[in-house]
């Protein structure tokens, strides 16, 4: 389906305009695609501009400008149910074509076929490690036990299952130095160990916490078990003892 | 150190979670430094036959004549090394069997294919790519793309009309400037890098970097750096986990050790009495 835009003043819907055009004007003169006649409206005030699905709002350097959501806008990447203020006027963005997390069928490649334009190498852009070193235990005295993880934020195309949301696992430390230690497992992925030596991975999962072995000799063992190679799915209060330390899993409530 | 001991390679396809069928196809060849990724697109099943091709015609294509020629020689006709003159002349050459193929069968009519390949030789790598399967490199603490999209969201993205972060929310994903069997010719991007020993190098579909963000990739990868088969079955697990909309595959290649060509008169010399 076509998005449009819904043009309305005090509540009252007034006219429809489907996005049709590349490029669509809003203004007082009549040769405008929407044409308001308001003096508080400027002549060639402001243009929507669209490629396929998506439709970029754009103040033409009106007098009295543009108000998108609320907040003053010179340009802007619509999204379903944005409201654009022009005056008293209001015009209201409708575009519900599905996203790609939401429809199987659209997300399938396509190739547009338009000359294209050669490109140039890509920038680089950093990728960061949370490194929670001041929570970490010592195996000896000059090695770090390193704990690593992926950033916590969930990507909103990437729902996690509410289960997984309300409860939040911590592993506690229960011996050495570091004794009484706790490490909540808020991210995708939480490395355990010393790389070289022993490491473990506690990936959180939408149906559970299961940790596996990653690299050295001695596999991570659950409650007095050695968890061998495969992933091993967590219970609330197992004890997982890795590279000497031991520790409790549970669900925090 | 010989290639296939220096580098380590994995790979990994899987259907996700909603499509029935896997129209990617995944190939390497650990003793020429080789690695193929493609991922189809077309109706019925085109999509793994148009993958499918480019994959086979880049693996025995590139072989054939690396057996003949050495990848750091000057190309003839190109003066670009033979290693990245193979891979743009075979990128083509899969162009025409997958367009020849559509014109002459109807149930093949418009399939296409993505591509993202790579070659290692002489402590280097020649990447080409079509479409908006990727390249991606983590050396040290940095992870970042090689490749760039040839999509339309990344046209708009390097002509300002919209945010890398903005991007996220485009409808527009999934629509490919150039991909290869569509057209009678296609021009492949081609570039050569420098690796690095440590280097781990990401080939994936967009099944992968749609799924999951560039950001929690790059975690995994420096988290699971000493287990690669690992890495490469969770990164598809997250994918998955994450609802696995599309075909996810990865081929990951760790680079353990130099694989520098020898040089110099005596390697010449040692080189004429193998021969």
């Amino acid at each position: 389906m076509t998005a449009k835009l819904i043009l309305s003043m005090d509540g009252v819907v007034m006219k429809e305009y489907p996005l049709t055009k590349e490029r669509t004007t809003i203004g007082r003169k009549p040769h405008n695609d929407i044409a308001i006649d308001n003096l508080a409206v400027s002549s060639e005030h402001a243009a929507v501009i669209t490629i396929l699905n998506d439709s970029f709002f754009e103040d033409m350097g009106s007098t009295n400008g543009s108000v998108v959501n609320g907040t003053p806008t010179q340009k802007h990447f619509l999204q379903n149910n944005d409201v654009i203020e022009i005056g008293k006027y209001k015009l209201k963005y409708l575009n519900d074509q599905p996203t790609q997390t939401t429809s199987a069928d659209f997300e399938k490649t396509m190739v547009l076929r338009a000359p294209v334009k050669q490109a140039k190498p890509e920038e680089g852009f950093n990728q960061t490690q949370i490194n929670a070193g001041t929570a970490a235990p010592k195996l000896e005295s000059t090695t770090q036990f390193n704990v690593t993880a992926t950033k916590a934020e969930v990507p909103s195309a990437a729902p996690v299952a509410s289960a997984t949301q309300a409860q939040v696992a911590v592993i506690q430390i229960l011996n050495g130095p570091n004794l009484g230690r706790e490490l909540e497992l808020s991210k995708n992925l939480t490395t355990l160990g010393k790389p070289g030596v022993q490491v473990a991975v506690l990936a959180r999962r939408p149906h559970g916490y299961f940790i596996t072995h990653v690299e050295g000799a001695n596999f991570p063992s659950v409650n007095g078990t050695s968890v061998g190679e495969q992933p091993h799915q967590l219970k609330d209060h197992d004890i997982i003892e890795l590279a000497g330390v031991k520790m409790e899993f549970y669900l925090k409530t | 150190m010989n290639i296939s001991e220096a580098l380590e390679i994995v790979s990994q396809t899987n259907p996700g979670m909603v499509r029935s069928h896997n129209e990617d196809s995944v190939s390497f060849d650990a003793a020429h430094g080789l690695v193929v990724l493609a991922d189809g697109m077309g109706g019925y099943n085109a999509g793994e036959v148009a993958s499918g091709i480019a994959v086979s015609v880049l693996t025995s294509e590139v072989k054939h004549r690396l057996d003949v020629v050495g990848p750091e020689q000057k190309d003839a006709e190109s003066s670009d090394d033979v290693g990245v003159a193979v891979l743009r002349e075979n990128v083509k050459k899969a162009n025409l069997s997958i367009f020849n193929a559509a014109q002459s069968q109807p149930q093949y009519a418009g399939m296409g294919t993505t591509i993202v390949t790579g070659l290692f030789y002489d402590d280097r790598v020649a990447v080409a790519h079509v479409g908006d399967s990727r390249m991606y490199r983590l050396r040290g603490e940095v992870f970042e793309a090689i490749t760039r999209d040839h999509s339309l969201l990344q046209e708009q993205i390097d002509s300002g009309i919209i945010s890398k972060e903005l991007a996220r929310l485009s409808k527009n994903k999934n629509l490919v400037t150039r991909a290869v069997g569509i057209e009678a010719d296609v021009v492949p991007e081609v570039h050569l890098y420098d690796v690095e020993i440590g280097d781990i190098y990401l080939l994936c579909s967009d099944g992968l970097n749609d799924m999951v963000e560039d950001e929690d990739i790059g975690a995994t990868l420096q988290m699971l750096q000493g287990n690669l088969p690992l890495a490469a079955t969770q990164l598809i697990e997250q994918a998955n986990d994450n609802g696995g909309r599309d075909n996810v595959s990865v081929i990951l290649v760790k680079v353990k050790g130099s694989y520098a060509l020898p040089r110099g008169l005596w390697a010449k010399l040692k080189s004429w009495f193998k021969n």
